[in-house]
């Protein structure tokens, strides 16, 4: 196993990049440890854990705002928020399960580093859209600081956004003050039920056409809507197409009697309340459908939301995918046979002209050597990336090769 | 004001640019007569002008390349300019540098309902986006003041915000899509229709950059429906303070706005005597709120807004009756900066962000700093995200009082940077708070930006002498100090 050195301080972090750069040695950048099957795996010879950079600094109700050291768990910074009827919008997702892992292990610091956001998004935005300021040390060993404690703010460019969806490549962040909200005083959740993948897109198209600010709107096809642990999704033994509202009371509940009155006939109706909410938006947000086949490869695909349907339908049959729809159509989750390639022909071939990308979320580590894991790049695009990865670790040392090779 | 020196060597060949852009773009686009050439001599930022060596205005990306690739070869400096409405002169030209005029790639490309999204060139202003999708309940939220004139792609440039980003976000949350050149001439699409660009988020890091790392040539918009009914409420207050306490009771509440904004005694009678908005002139700040989304929740948060208003020490509070009230309730505020012109010769319009906590004691501390430099100054801010817009009244025909200005802008920036805010929110760095830089971030905080700005630019031809107080030449920022040795802290926990 790779020898692992775990440094208390950005300046200690800074002191172990100088130290590898000096003997060529490659650093693999952890902290919870949860996300370390997304992405291509990292040639490296010691792991940098930064996992006691856990201390949550400084919240503020008030001003929305929450600054806390990188690796502090996911968990400390929501119950800290829900204490004060605040929550991340963005409703970062926990890859526990589907890893075979423990629930709870992800840092804040993972979830910006990969820029993964839930179901809200359609509505409130992304986690990196939640990212006001960063310190962080950069692949020469340096500490340096961007962005704010305040949401408007263009002083410098916005380095908070290149460093969200980096996956730990450009630099090593040790402290981030993200921006909070709100909890929403009451949340339900509309279902209609029965409708195949095209209608159902047409159905959520619709839901984000209207004013009724739809704050999560899913599809699941039979087969997954089955493994629901909501009884009113497991036996219904048809595809389920969910549309939540949050807010103020009476809001929710006029926006809910219209969203109902509007999809009348569409299919049979039903309402989820409460817990059952929750647990059915944990589920689609988590990939809960996918953890027990551990097997199957899973896909995560970004498309413009109209051409969901279209899309899988263009999928090889042999491939044996189970999709489901997530952002409107905008996000889809699919599972597919194991196999070598993790039928990566087939699943970017579907892409095709419509634009959007597919990244390799799960697949045995052999498979993710071989296998392009991030959307391939064109020549510009691609030298733009290498370019930008040495203006912030010239010498390679950070999780060298895991967003691409040679990068 | 300190600009990079110009290199003889381009303007000794500037005749032949000329030529060259004329058979790239036609003569009818290319300017370089003195007199035309001075529409171009500065942007919304008029304090310092300066002409420019040439102007050429393209059609198409093709062209923009070309002209980048000419530039580049000869190592001409290049200015991206839109509308020319920026405040901070990050479109103010260098005297050797060509111009690049966007406003003729003017034309809305698509309409994608089914996605959400519209596709436009940079040229394409704020506002039309809006007109283009109005009719079919949609628009464009991010709404700066400027919005009829400004261009899409300078709001790109300066990530703009406007009095409803407190909830529907800044430029960089709302797109979805960029195709921008390198000054190399290569053209790079990120992102899409698609929700999410993946890779580095350089859609991200263009919103903002302020023209220094690349044109951008095209942009898709995400477009929302529009919501079903708003509310305006004048809310008058005896003291700033109150009026901030009620901010931050409003938002502490779980109170989103539409929009949320302050202005104090001055702004408030110079609002009214322009436009008439019924402003209450008994008060010695005006905050005024608008709730949107379905109606019941309009009412439910009318009835909410004006009881914790009322807790804090409101005067008065009206409530819009119809649109028409409600446009009324906003133009005073929306020609804040217009009013402030008409009651001084000239005016000079600050924006840092500060956090909400401290608005009382900032605004305690500018009127201090006015007194002291004797210079009014007028404060119109977006209260809900703590973004102050001190406007400094002054006459430039005063010997002396356009750099006793500045010295206060800078004073009150500083201050903001103090109480741990920014030194700007929405109007970029630029030329203006350029050498102010320094004071929110360390050597090496801005090296690292500048490392950025060469994977874009190693030449430094894009917008050079913008937003960095030193230029750095890219080999000198590449090089690398490496030390061999021991792990340095031997007493850190190994496993
Ligand atoms: C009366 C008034 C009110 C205003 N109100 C607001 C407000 O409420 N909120 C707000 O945020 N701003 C406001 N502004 C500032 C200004 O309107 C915005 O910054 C606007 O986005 C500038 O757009 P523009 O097209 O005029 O850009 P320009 O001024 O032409 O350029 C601005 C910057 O963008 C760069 N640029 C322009 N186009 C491109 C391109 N296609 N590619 C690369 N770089 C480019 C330029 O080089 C320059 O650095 C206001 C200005 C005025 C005069």
């Amino acid at each position: 196993m790779a020898e692992v050195i775990s440094p208390g301080n950005p300046g200690e972090v800074g002191e172990a990049i100088a130290w590898a750069i000096g003997g060529e040695r490659k650093l693999e950048v952890r902290a919870g440890g949860t996300k370390r099957s997304l992405g291509r795996p990292v040639a490296a010879d010691v792991v940098l854990d930064v996992s006691r950079l856990s201390r949550l600094q400084a919240y503020e109700p008030e001003e929305l705002v929450l600054t806390a050291e990188a690796a502090t768990p996911l968990g400390a910074v929501e119950a800290a928020l829900a204490e004060h009827g605040q929550q991340l919008a963005f409703e970062p997702p926990d890859l526990g399960s589907l890893y075979g892992l423990p629930e709870g292990g992800a840092t804040l610091g993972g979830v910006m580093a990969c820029n993964l956001s839930g179901p809200r998004r359609v509505k409130a935005f992304a986690a990196r859209d939640h990212f006001l300021g960063v310190k962080a040390v950069n692949g020469r060993g340096e500490v340096f600081k961007a962005g704010g404690r305040v949401v408007k703010n263009v002083t410098g460019y916005d380095l908070c956004k290149l460093l969200a969806g980096s996956h730990g490549t450009l630099a090593v962040m040790t402290e981030i003050t993200i921006k909070v909200t709100p909890a929403p005083e009451k949340t339900r959740t509309v279902l209609i039920f029965g409708l195949s993948d095209g209608e159902a897109i047409e159905a959520l198209a619709r839901a984000m056409h209207s004013s009724h600010e739809v704050s999560g709107a899913a599809h699941l096809p039979a087969s997954l809507a089955a493994r629901s642990r909501v009884a009113y999704l497991s036996g219904a033994n048809a595809a389920v197409t969910a549309l939540r509202v949050e807010g103020f009371g009476p809001s929710v509940l006029a926006r809910c009697g219209a969203l109902r009155e509007a999809f009348n006939g569409t299919g049979p109706l039903e309402e989820l309340h409460g817990q059952n909410s929750a647990l059915l938006w944990r589920e689609i947000r988590d990939l809960a459908y996918f953890a027990d086949e551990p097997e199957r490869a899973v896909w995560r695909l970004c498309v413009p939301p109209a051409e969901a349907a279209v899309l899988v339908a263009r999928l090889p049959e042999k491939l044996g995918a189970r999709p489901y729809y997530d952002w409107a159509g905008g996000l889809i989750w699919l599972s597919v046979e194991g196999a070598e390639d993790a039928g990566e022909p087939g699943v970017r071939g579907a892409l095709g002209k419509a634009g959007g990308h597919a990244l390799l979320v799960r697949a045995p580590e052999t498979v993710r050597r071989s296998v392009p894991v991030f959307q391939p790049q064109d020549d510009a695009l691609a030298a733009l990336t290498a370019r930008t990865k040495q203006s912030f670790d010239p010498c390679h040392v950070l999780n060298p090769g895991r967003m691409y090779n040679g990068v | 004001m300190r600009m990079p020196e110009p290199d003889p060597a381009v303007l000794a060949q500037a005749v032949r640019v000329t030529e060259e852009l004329s058979r790239i773009v036609g003569a009818e686009s290319v300017i370089a007569d003195a007199e035309r050439l001075r529409a171009y001599e500065c942007d919304g930022f008029t304090a310092h002008r300066q002409r420019p060596m040439v102007v050429a205005l393209p059609e198409t990306t093709e062209q923009v390349v070309r002209i980048l690739k000419l530039c580049q070869r000869i190592g001409a400096k290049v200015v991206p300019r839109g509308a020319g409405t920026g405040l901070s002169g990050g479109a103010m030209p260098l005297a050797d540098g060509v111009t690049l005029g966007l406003a003729k790639l003017n034309r809305i490309l698509d309409i994608d309902y089914p996605n959400r999204c519209v596709v436009v060139q940079p040229g394409v202003t704020n506002l039309a986006i809006t007109e283009a999708v109005k009719a079919d309940g949609f628009y464009y939220a991010p709404d700066p003041s400027s919005q009829l004139a400004c261009s899409i792609g300078g709001n790109v440039a300066e990530n703009s915000g406007g009095v409803h980003c407190l909830k529907y976000g800044l430029t960089t949350n709302n797109i979805l899509g960029l195709e921008a050149v390198l000054m190399s001439g290569d053209v790079v699409r990120v992102g899409g229709r698609h929700m999410e660009a993946e890779g580095y988020d350089f859609l991200g890091l263009l919103a903002g950059s302020e023209g220094l790392l690349a044109v951008v040539t095209e942009v898709t918009v995400r477009i929302l429906p529009k919501a079903p009914s708003a509310k305006a409420m004048l809310i008058g207050f005896p003291t700033v303070e109150q009026a901030g306490a009620c901010v931050a009771a409003v938002i502490g509440a779980g109170i989103i706005p539409a929009g949320l904004e302050i202005m104090d005694e001055l702004a408030i009678e110079a609002a009214e005597n322009f436009v008439h908005a019924g402003y209450p002139l008994d008060v010695e700040a005006l905050l005024i709120a608008e709730l949107d989304g379905p109606e019941v929740e309009v009412e439910h948060l009318v009835g909410r807004v004006q009881a914790i208003a009322n807790e804090k020490g409101a005067v008065s509070v009206r409530v819009s009756r119809d649109e028409a009230e409600r446009d009324r309730f906003w133009a005073g505020r929306k020609a804040a900066f217009s009013a402030a012109g008409r009651i001084s010769p000239d005016y000079y319009v600050m924006d840092g962000t500060i956090p909400r906590a401290r608005l009382a004691e900032v605004l305690g501390r500018i009127k201090g700093l006015s007194k002291r430099y004797g210079l009014r100054v007028v404060n119109v801010f977006h209260a809900g995200d703590g973004n102050l817009h001190p406007l400094i009244l002054y006459d430039v025909s005063q010997p002396g009082e356009l750099a006793k200005t500045e010295e206060l802008g800078a004073e009150i920036l500083r201050l903001c940077v103090d109480v741990g805010g920014v030194l700007t929110g929405e109007h970029g760095v630029g030329v203006e708070k350029r050498d102010l830089m320094e004071f929110m971030f360390s050597a090496v905080d801005l090296d690292q930006q500048q490392r950025v700005k060469c994977a874009f630019d190693p030449g430094g031809l894009l917008n050079p002498g913008k937003v960095f107080p030193k230029l750095r030449r890219c080999a000198e920022l590449g090089q690398m100090h490496v030390h061999q040795g021991a792990l340095p802290f031997p007493d850190l926990p190994r496993f």
